[in-house]
């Protein structure tokens, strides 16, 4: 979603984007005219007129999880966005009976909160899993 | 879901849907001014709708019509600029 008119998110698409992604953009691109959605989620430039680079992760309830906001010169991990949203699903499915720890993705350990993992993360949870 | 659109010559527009934002100048803050709290973690992301361009159409979304799915909702500053 961009301040810019869905005329020129067409443009973009035919001329740049469909030449990096086969087919063009599959999902929606959103227009703002006047900022007025980016205002609502607390992430428009009112000095600069454009929105910053909000990113926002909403569940199926329509609660938001997560988000990250950057300005405008530095791009997003999409990995990183994807990442999280595999983490809140896992949180989800088993209905917050499990979580993921620093460094989680699909595969990793998840560890299972309770009274008996107080004082023991340390047993099961080693600090080089929070890298890659 | 998204229905697509009838575009004549005058841009389509959007905006927050729903709960009007309140009058009444929240205490600490400055009244009049039309800035606001970032939204939190764990609250309910403000409702809207959009025109939007989705493989060679014109379409009006709405944000609560995904509910039931996971939505990834980016803002970037600006067409020709990376994500």
């Amino acid at each position: 979603m961009s301040i810019d008119s869905i005329y020129v998110h067409k443009m973009w698409d035919d001329n740049e984007l469909s030449k990096m992604v086969n087919g063009g953009v599959p999902f929606p691109m959103l227009s703002d005219a006047g900022g007025r959605v980016g205002k609502a989620f607390g992430i428009f430039d009112e000095d600069a007129g454009v929105e910053t680079r909000g990113r926002f992760i909403i569940d199926p309830e329509g609660v938001v999880q997560g988000y990250e906001v950057l300005t405008p010169p530095v791009g997003r991990n999409i990995s990183e966005s994807l990442r999280q949203v595999q983490a809140f699903q896992v949180v989800r499915d088993t209905k917050g009976k499990e979580a993921t720890p620093s460094g989680w993705k699909p595969g990793k350990l998840t560890l299972k909160p309770g009274p008996d993992l107080v004082g023991k993360v340390w047993e099961v949870w080693k600090t080089d899993m929070a890298f890659d | 879901m998204a229905e697509e659109m009838e575009v004549g010559c005058a841009r389509p527009t959007g905006g927050p849907v729903g709960e009007e934002p309140s009058e009444e100048p929240v205490p600490g803050t400055q009244s009049g001014k039309e800035s606001k709290p970032m939204i939190q973690v764990g609250k309910k992301a403000p409702d809207f709708v959009a025109p939007a361009y989705q493989k060679g159409k014109f379409i009006s979304v709405k944000l609560s019509e995904y509910l039931g799915k996971w939505v990834l909702l980016c803002f970037y500053p600006g067409d020709f600029t990376f994500v």
